[in-house]
């Protein structure tokens, strides 16, 4: 890595007639890396993309991209493109003047634009889809068309804002592929913004997760995952998300703590040998394994994961281990407690 | 099986029926009865007690190409629409793309377009010819302080058609910015934000994105005008009645003196019959050609 990072946003704030948008947003992001800003709706995590992108202006703080100070500048000043969560495709165009649109702005001569729009289609396998409009395409080809937009902008920043949201699951699933390929591929940084955990943990080498306007928590993916600094990283981050036991419930913690689990970490006892003792809720069958919702009046999220198929009736009452050197604890505010 | 399919058909076709009749009655009632009626009565000499009604075919209608009346009232009409149209619809727009940009008092911009629609002609008219009035009237004064001489705006023949097309811009603006306003809602946000990040300029935004995107609109709007520019004559009898030496007199206003002043019912006919006509082609041509060059979301 560079000693210069490529993107620095500094103790960005945004408020909107006194309403809290975005505060203390302290980011850099490393030249090649793909970011994912992650967070529940209204966190403020599109906020700090538009931000970060210049169609809204901060009221405290710096933006730097690649080394230059932008606060003050336009998006299109910015050296960077977009990909817009619903696509921002101009209607009327036709799929490939979409595309060159921007070119055309930019008085790009002609044979260089269809050269740009030629690799681009051929990038998102829309070779044949030049003269449709977007009426015309179907959800997943109307997003690919967003996405060779940014391509032919030739930017190395490019900002997604819940690229995948309008996509059914299937789709979901083969287009986050796609898009994490096209950047390792192209090289490009990406700025990612999503809401859903699964997506910001397969794609990103760093996540951002965001809560009421302020950063949470920003690490690698498999940081969140086993090291959350607080216990609404816990409970946002992984499927099914960590467990919350109060510290009461279990021997050895003290009374104010609470106590995460992941769902690995819990095993299923003996009857009368385990540290809790649950009552099934339901059993959801995910082919290779079986999420067991469990309940018990001093917990939440509760859930055993089971190989293959497992099916206890609801109300039955079980026993069940926690692998004491994995839990987490976490102070009355929430805030993890560092271990030993 | 398909004897049932066969009787849900009927029964839905029956529906498709009884919902269209109202519509169908009161058209052919109020629409094209009269319509038919008029053409009839068009091919019928005037009665009096002499020379009873009598078939004459075209005859009214070659009396009104050989009346010079008949072509100044057609030119002055021509001309009343070739700047009406034009006029307010770049009017309309204009003031839309700013009524729909980001400034203060948005709502009382909006509210003071619209009032010149909300005023009923005949107190429009009334308004402007306080304005137009020679030596007492608003203009004359305004000119008399930059030492202007008087004039009189609506007494000469110069002027006067200038006058009437001034008041209709000023009261069609508002209402076609209205529509304008409502389509230029309609164009997501992020559009221009998307234009904005590939560095277009808003005026090419405007003329890329924009105008096409209101190309409905703008075929909506024009259409009416074409036909505002027909049937607005309110303001004419309160402002002119078609003078100076007619030379602000127009096609409806003709139609309603030949009528209701002459009682000459069949030529007034022809002329109704000739309107129709020349409308419905137009209004043909705009939504046949038009439409296949128009973007519809």
């Amino acid at each position: 890595m560079s000693a210069q990072p490529f993107v620095v946003l500094d103790g960005i704030a945004k408020r909107w007639k006194g309403a809290l948008g975005v505060q203390d947003i302290c980011l850099t992001i490393e030249e090649g890396s793909f970011v994912a800003l992650l967070g529940p709706s209204g966190c403020g995590k599109s906020t700090t993309l538009r931000l970060l992108a210049g169609l809204e202006t901060p009221d405290e703080g710096r933006i730097m991209i690649d080394g230059a100070d932008v606060t003050h500048r336009p998006a299109s000043a910015r050296n960077l493109s977009m990909v817009f969560q619903s696509y921002a495709l101009f209607p009327h165009l036709s799929v490939a003047e979409n595309v060159m649109f921007g070119m055309k702005v930019r008085r790009v001569p002609k044979a260089e634009r269809l050269r740009s729009l030629h690799r681009a289609m051929e990038i998102t396998g829309l070779l044949g889809f030049e003269d449709r409009k977007p009426n015309e395409l179907s959800g997943g080809q109307r997003q690919r068309v967003a996405l060779a937009r940014a391509i032919v902008a030739g930017q190395r920043l490019c900002l997604m804002d819940e690229p995948l949201s309008n996509l059914d699951a299937k789709l979901r699933h083969a287009v986050r592929k796609d898009i994490k390929k096209l950047q390792q591929d192209l090289g490009i940084t990406v700025v990612y913004v999503t809401h859903d955990q699964t997506e910001a943990m397969s794609m990103a080498d760093k996540v951002v997760l965001m809560r009421d306007g302020e950063i949470q928590q920003i690490g690698t993916p498999e940081q969140l995952y086993s090291q959350p600094e607080n216990t609404f990283a816990a409970e946002f981050v992984g499927a099914p998300p960590m467990a919350l036991i109060d510290g009461a419930a279990l021997p050895g913690f003290s009374d104010g703590h609470t106590i995460g689990v992941r769902a690995e970490n819990i095993v299923l006892a003996e009857t009368g040998q385990g540290d809790l003792q649950c009552r099934v809720t339901d059993c959801e069958f995910l082919g290779a394994e079986t999420f067991i919702g469990l309940q018990h009046p001093q917990a939440r999220g509760l859930t055993l994961k089971v190989a293959g198929l497992k099916n206890i009736p609801a109300g039955q009452v079980i026993d069940i281990v926690l692998a004491r050197e994995t839990l987490l604890s976490f102070d009355k505010e929430g805030r993890k407690i560092p271990q030993g | 099986m398909n004897k049932y399919a066969n009787q849900e058909r009927r029964r839905r076709a029956i529906y498709g029926y009884l919902l269209l009749t109202p519509a169908a009655v009161l058209l052919s009632l109020f629409a094209f009865y009269p319509s038919v009626a008029t053409l009839w009565s068009s091919m019928f000499s005037r009665g009096t007690r002499r020379h009873p009604t009598e078939f004459v075919g075209a005859g009214n209608y070659n009396d009104l190409f050989s009346d010079p009346t008949f072509w100044l009232v057609v030119k002055n009409n021509l001309f009343y629409a070739g700047i009406t149209i034009p006029l307010s619809m770049f009017i309309a727009l204009s003031m839309a793309l700013w009524a729909n940009s980001k400034i203060s008092a948005k709502g009382f911009v909006r509210t003071a377009y619209f009032t010149p629609t909300v005023l009923p002609m005949i107190a429009a008219a009334n308004l402007w010819l306080f304005f137009y009035t020679p030596g007492l009237g608003v203009l004359d004064q305004i000119g008399a302080l930059f030492g202007l001489p008087s004039v009189n705006w609506l007494g000469q023949p110069e002027t006067a058609l200038w006058a009437i097309i001034i008041v209709t811009v000023w009261k069609e603006s508002g209402f076609f910015m209205i529509f304008y306003l409502a389509a230029l809602q309609t164009i997501p946000t992020d559009l221009k934000e998307a234009a904005d990040l590939e560095g277009a300029s808003r005026w090419t935004y405007t003329r890329r994105i924009v105008l096409p995107l209101l190309m409905p609109t703008t075929l909506f709007i024009a259409v009416n005008a074409m036909i505002n520019s027909v049937k607005l004559i309110d303001h004419l009898f309160i402002l002119t009645k078609g003078g100076p030496s007619d030379s602000t007199k127009l096609i409806l206003y003709y139609i309603w003196e030949m009528a209701f002043a002459f009682f000459d019912a069949p030529h007034a006919a022809a002329m109704t019959i000739m309107v129709l006509l020349v409308l419905g082609i137009i209004a043909a041509v705009q939504f046949f050609y038009m439409d296949k060059r128009t973007h519809y979301q």
